[in-house]
């Protein structure tokens, strides 16, 4: 055996050691869930009152009967949330570039701003949706939205714009120094620099903090049902409620997770493979 | 052409006079007197912390100076009522660190300046800035991310950057101190040849070798004042100043001339 033999043998070897080690891993995790997942369903299924949370959440035709209601009134949060996200994205960049400036002029918009996002970032998002939904309404103001799908949205609008706001601020206050200093000195002005090269570089850097943002917000869009609106969540309550089911709930909570777990699979992907500014 | 044009063309393209620059209290330069004529390449020496890029970032107007003036081509820079970005344009600074920027093209940082800060077209300055890409050896290189460059492809993409703008002069801020030593050499190469066309610069740096084959004049910065100013042959070789020659003695114990 020549020394090139052995070395060959003993990378085969390696090789096979290696594998035969992923193999039993790989069969170790799939013995431990069907254990742990077999273990959780076999405990709610010999639970004493499995039959009847079976009949209550679980019953097939209750679903069959009410999902198509709880679909078609979900297309409405899909609608808000897609006007709300957008709203979000320019408050919130608004917001960020307003606290972000450093014009001894803007000093009142700066102290605003700061007030904004402490205000908004602070008082629970229940409770804005209630005092925006019923508050704006009680002013008597003419030329004020009183439709609470739009005033449900303000109020969402303010809470998450607020943290937007801070999220892109973090994201523009951790670009380097010297990315200011390069595009000052290649003869940009200040906002010039802002929107070519300090922009650019922090929206990329917070895209999955916003992100995740976006399926907190995705999900509160429910809460606009307290002032009356009738969205997937409203319309699961009132299935329910008439017919004693609360299957219909059910159904409206798969509608949120085919929307979120999308969402959090791009999140996933995002944060691991697109580390590149 | 009378006396006044012939003091015109014979005027410094910089001129820095007693300029004082103090962080807090930590005072950085005490009053600097340094001029740089047109084709002429001034090296500015001396230890970290001596003030030579605080001096660089003072002349490009990154740093407000306390006291003491700044001319361009003769005329004040550093008053408050003038505009810092129209004399940024006149000014090209490339960094110790690059600084390119990371979410564009190689090609793009260079097109950036022209375009915008100096206005012209897409066709205009892409083509201009081909032309640099080739002037620097960097042909091929133009759609790849600065991540993916070498440190001296960096700093050559950085230099054409600078020049992009058709800059006065051009200030070299230790372009091949963050370099691996096989990378410097075609940095300074590139430099070099900025020399021989007469580009007009002020460079910091700590290759002395370098600094005497390039420079007309060697200006030694030691805590914040000009000590020393000549001809690289007298001031590198034979310094009249006890503080030159320890710097200089230093910088030979560390095998860095």
């Amino acid at each position: 055996m020549t020394a090139s033999e052995a070395t060959l043998g003993r990378r085969a070897a390696r090789e096979t050691a290696k594998r035969r080690r992923a193999r039993r891993g790989q069969a170790i995790a799939a013995v431990s869930s069907l254990i742990v997942i077999g273990g959780l369903i076999a405990l709610a299924v010999t639970s004493p009152g499995w039959p009847t949370v079976r009949d209550t959440f679980f019953s097939w035709s209750a679903f069959k009967d009410s999902f198509p209601d709880v679909a078609k009134a979900f297309w409405l949060d899909i609608k808000m949330f897609c006007v709300i996200e957008a709203a979000v994205l320019v408050v919130g960049m608004v917001v960020a570039l307003v606290r972000t400036s450093q014009a001894a002029a803007l000093f009142p918009l700066r102290l605003l701003a700061a007030v904004f996002v402490d205000v908004f970032r602070g008082v629970p998002v229940i409770l804005l949706v209630y005092l925006v939904g019923f508050g704006i309404p009680a002013l008597e103001l003419s030329g004020l939205p009183s439709d609470p799908i739009i005033l449900g949205g303000v109020a969402l609008t303010l809470s998450y714009s607020a943290y937007v706001a801070e999220v892109y601020r973090s994201g523009i206050a951790s670009i380097h120094r010297g990315q200011r200093d390069a595009a000052l000195a290649i003869g940009l002005t200040e906002g010039q620099a802002l929107r070519h090269v300090i922009l650019p570089q922090a929206v990329r850097r917070v895209g999955p903090p916003l992100l995740n943002d976006f399926i907190a917000l995705q999900k509160d869009v429910a809460l606009v049902s307290i002032l009356g609106v009738v969205e997937a969540f409203r319309q699961a309550q009132i299935i329910s409620s008439s017919t004693f089911n609360y299957t219909a709930l059910v159904g409206a909570a798969l509608l949120y997770l085919c929307v979120t777990i999308p969402l959090s699979r791009v999140l996933d992907r995002w944060g691991i493979g697109g580390r590149r500014v | 052409m009378g006396d006044r044009g012939q003091e015109g063309l014979s005027a410094p393209v910089l001129e820095v006079r007693g300029v004082t620059k103090a962080f807090g209290s930590n005072e950085v330069l005490h009053g600097v007197d340094l001029s740089v004529a047109e084709h002429q390449a001034v090296a500015l020496i001396g230890a970290s912390g001596s003030g030579k890029s605080t001096l660089l970032r003072c002349i490009d107007l990154l740093v407000e100076i306390d006291d003491g003036d700044i001319f361009l081509d003769g005329e004040v820079i550093t008053d408050p009522s003038v505009d810092a970005v129209s004399i940024r344009r006149r000014l090209g600074l490339v960094f110790q660190a690059y600084n390119l920027f990371p979410h564009l093209t190689a090609l793009q940082n260079v097109v950036l300046g022209d375009r915008y800060a100096h206005g012209a077209s897409r066709e205009e300055a892409r083509e201009r800035a081909g032309r640099l890409f080739a002037r620097f050896g960097l042909e091929g290189r133009e759609d790849e991310r600065p991540d993916d460059l070498s440190g001296g492809q960096q700093q050559r993409v950085a230099i054409a950057r600078a020049f992009a703008g058709r800059p006065r002069a051009l200030l070299l801020d230790e372009v091949t101190s963050a370099l691996d030593p096989e990378l410097v050499g075609e940095v300074l190469q590139a430099v070099r040849d900025l020399k021989e066309e007469g580009v007009t610069m002020l460079i910091a740096t700590h290759e002395m070798s370098f600094a005497r084959e390039v420079a007309d004049l060697v200006a030694f910065l030691h805590e914040g004042r000009i000590l020393e100013l000549g001809p690289p042959d007298r001031v590198l070789v034979d310094p009249e100043r006890p503080e030159t020659k320890r710097f200089l003695r230093r910088l030979l114990e560390a095998g860095r001339v």
